[in-house]
């Protein structure tokens, strides 16, 4: 290719603002690409990767700045980006899981249209799969429900990387080999360098810094919604990666008390799925569960928690208790009030003979609203009339009541504003001190460095161990993306 | 204003104006020459709805999907099997309670653990046990027609101060199970696991031991209603449960119960057992005939479910 088509933008974002309520998800983030190249876009969670990404393909109007399709803009939206050929394979596998492989084809290729599609379908898609992963073994005429995770993500892409009349400009990848073994990483490596040689355009998503250093032309580091380098991928190493993705390393940190490690655990549990370190936690310790999202931690949370907790006797007493952090999904009831849903846990204390003392609920109730400063005239009111941060403080002071001794939370403070952050945070200190244990899972690097220990995790395994001072965000980060090895 | 709060936080509210208008409109058209009679009858046929009603509602109130359909066997079953371990024998009465009570129990255990180790959907497996149940109830019967001992037989069709003593019965039932629903932690965990069964594990609530106790319940009451209908009607018939298939619902939906778990209302059941009867009885003096009664009660069924659907989204 010569210097003028490599010039040529295929997409251009200038400028981008999104806000969801109060966060900002992209503050200004610049991001060109043009044909004939590949893209490496690397960030922590919440960085806002994926909401450039939603920019760019249509999914998500920003709020400022403006989107440009092969240099004439105007138009926006998913259809303008499919026209301008954006293909988009997303990190939730998008396909139909009760379609044919072909099915699955016709719904992103509309062209296949009229009579014989799915011979047509079928072709196209083999072509492609042949293409990208030679020897893929996969029968095109089988349901995606019957497929594993990793033939489904071979699909998807090998659909998106397809055309029929006009090859995609531009294919977006995110997280394209989080299922894929090293090999079927490799061959898809190998197409994208082709496919960016005859002029086609990638944008790669990865955590695995490895294949982006190798693949990529350039390499966009993302963070708090800006994008904060854009250089030659030549110019990176891992480690100056791993440095730029960073925060500036601030030296707030926290009195930390001294080694609690001494005794016997009061929770352990062996190497998940054979895998990684073992799990234990020590009476009046605070461990933070880190690492990027979704990698584990939740499970784990749960598994702690169900495990440990009879779903068919009720417990004498509780002994660990469990704040959500995806309240709709496992958190609040929302038909009742504030008061019956802070004393849920608690019950067995509040009564006699198995009846309730409204009365002493109610005390509970005021003692609580009072302590957390739960913003509510009347803790009969409903849950759902307090603000996202507030039904949180009500679920903190659900496992607080309780006489559990330790508590599990999951990254229970999503959406939740910095003063009251700060509030539960004073708690969670003074209750620590007290001899509670706390387990907490957090994406948030400022609330991982307020625990004792840290277990980092990837792909659903502890991969490391931090304490003291060794919890920095240049050692989770380390930890948590794999290295070079697995390109 | 306030008015209109008080009569939506209130839905059983409804039921009973229903239930008073038709009993008037009903009243009028014969000349007020039956207002007692009417007024125990409907006493005593509500009762039974009302039994099996509650049964029905705390099911209901574990949430989406939860049902018990072996209601109408359960009912049959209990009637044949203890009308013929009694045989006629007042000195048999308390046992033949007992009979019925333990079979309540095998049933909820056995719709339970086709809920549970088999996986099977409630609607599914209480029906497919109600098979067996219904089943087991011809093979017992056997076309026999067995008289309630003397005793059980007047006690179930007399009155105590004009009222029935079967609506004493289920009175006093009603009590209990409302107790049990707003005062009691079993109360609580059944509204919890209706509103999110997540959030209730997460809790820390043994949600298999309380929805194993709430089917359990259900079959329960269902086994006593039977035991009562059968002495009250002088003798088990293997149909004696079929029309309590539709009335176990449509009283727990038209009282004012959330069909979607979690919120539940014994005086509503009350209320609505009283108007299904009334309505029936209202249709029966005008001529109607079965057929475009149970049209009418299906229309009814929708209706409140439409008005209490619409008056959730208002909140």
């Amino acid at each position: 290719m010569n210097e003028v088509t490599a010039r040529r933008e295929v997409v251009a974002a200038r400028g981008i603002k999104v806000t969801f309520g109060a966060v900002k998800a992209l503050d200004g983030a610049d991001l060109v690409i043009h044909a004939g190249e590949c893209v490496g876009l690397v960030g922590h969670n919440g960085a806002g990767k994926s909401t450039i990404v939603n920019v760019i393909n249509g999914g998500l109007a920003p709020h400022a700045g403006e989107v440009h399709y092969g240099g004439n803009g105007g138009q926006h939206g998913i259809s303008a980006a499919r026209a301008s050929g954006v293909r988009c394979v997303f990190q939730e596998l998008s396909l139909c899981p009760n379609l044919t492989v072909n099915e699955n084809a016709r719904i992103m290729h509309a062209e296949l249209a009229g009579w014989n599609w799915r011979v047509r379908a079928l072709a196209l898609v083999e072509r492609q799969l042949q293409d990208i992963f030679p020897g893929h073994g996969i029968d095109c005429d089988s349901t995606i429900d019957d497929l594993s995770i990793a033939e489904r993500q071979m699909v998807e892409i090998a659909i998106s990387f397809a055309g029929l009349r006009d090859k995609p400009k531009l294919v977006i990848l995110d997280e394209p080999t989080s299922s894929l073994d090293a090999g079927l990483a490799a061959q898809l490596m190998a197409y994208i360098r082709r496919f960016v040689g005859e002029g086609g355009s990638v944008l790669l998503i990865s955590h695995i810094l490895g294949e982006i250093l190798s693949t990529s032309d350039r390499i966009v580091v993302m963070k708090d919604g800006r994008v904060v380098a854009d250089r030659a991928a030549s110019a990176f190493s891992t480690r100056s990666l791993v440095e730029a993705m960073g925060n500036v390393v601030r030296e707030q940190e926290w009195l930390r008390s001294t080694d609690k490690r001494g005794g016997e655990p009061v929770l352990s549990m062996p190497p998940r799925r054979g895998q990684g370190l073992a799990f234990q936690a020590h009476r009046g310790e605070m461990i933070g569960l880190a690492g990027l999202g979704g990698h584990g931690q939740t499970e784990m949370l749960l598994d702690l928690y169900l495990s440990r907790n009879s779903n068919w006797w009720p417990a004498r007493r509780k002994e660990i208790a469990f704040v959500a952090g995806d309240r709709g999904l496992n958190g609040t009831f929302p038909l009742w009030s504030i008061l019956k849903n802070l004393s849920i846990a608690s019950l067995g204390e509040l009564s006699s003979r198995s009846l309730v003392d409204r009365g002493q609920e109610g005390m509970l109730g005021d003692g609580w609203k009072k302590r957390i400063e739960i913003r509510t005239p009347d803790m009969e009111n409903r849950i759902l009339s307090l603000s996202g941060g507030n039904q949180q403080k009500v679920l903190f002071a659900r496992a607080l009541v309780t006489t559990a001794r330790i508590v599990l939370m999951d990254d229970p403070m999503r959406g939740v504003d910095v003063g009251t952050k700060q509030e539960v945070y004073d708690i969670l200190r003074a209750e620590a001190a007290s001899g509670r244990t706390f387990i907490w899972y957090s994406t948030e690097m400022d609330e991982i460095r307020l625990c004792d220990r840290v277990y980092v995790f990837r792909e659903g395994a502890i991969v490391a161990e931090l304490a003291g001072d060794e919890i920095s965000e240049k050692n989770v980060l380390e930890a948590s993306f794999s290295g070079g090895e697995a390109a | 204003m306030n008015t209109a709060r008080l009569l939506f936080s209130r839905p059983w509210i409804w039921s009973f104006a229903a239930t008073t208008v038709v009993w008037v409109v009903t009243v009028v058209f014969t000349g007020g020459a039956s207002s007692l009679g009417l007024s125990q009858a409907a006493l005593t046929f509500a009762a039974f709805s009302v039994i099996v009603g509650i049964g029905q509602m705390f099911v209901i109130t574990l949430g989406p999907g939860n049902i018990d359909l072996s209601v109408p066997a359960t009912m049959t079953l209990s009637g044949t099997l203890a009308l013929k371990l009694m045989d006629v024998q007042d000195s048999m009465i308390a046992v033949g309670l007992l009979l019925s009570i333990l079979l309540g129990l095998a049933v909820g255990i056995g719709n339970y653990v086709l809920i549970k180790l088999l996986r099977i959907p409630p609607i599914i497996a209480t029906l497919s046990m109600s098979f067996i149940i219904q089943s087991t109830a011809i093979w017992a019967n056997r076309g026999l027609r067995i008289k309630p001992p003397d005793i059980l037989a007047s006690f179930t069709t007399s009155n105590l101060f004009g009222i029935p003593n079967i609506a004493i019965v289920a009175l006093v039932l009603s009590a209990v199970a409302w107790v049990l629903l707003e005062k009691t932690i079993y109360g609580r965990w059944i509204s919890a696991i209706g509103q999110s069964t997540f959030a209730a594990r997460m809790t820390g609530i043994p949600v298999d031991g309380t929805r194993l106790a709430t089917y359990v319940l259900c079959a329960v009451l269902a086994s006593i209603c039977g035991y009562l209908l059968a002495s009250f009607s002088g003798g088990a018939a293997l149909n004696m449960g079929a029309e309590y298939l539709l009335m176990s619902i449509a009283v727990v939906v038209i009282g004012g119960t959330a069909v979607a778990g979690g919120n539940s209302n014994i005086p509503g059941i009350w209320g609505a057992s009283l108007f299904m009867f009334l309505v029936v009885s209202m249709l029966n003096t005008y001529g109607f005939g079965a057929g475009f009664r149970l049209i009418l009660t299906g229309l009814i069924i929708i209706a409140v479910i439409l008005v209490a659907g619409g008056r959730q989204s208002n909140r």
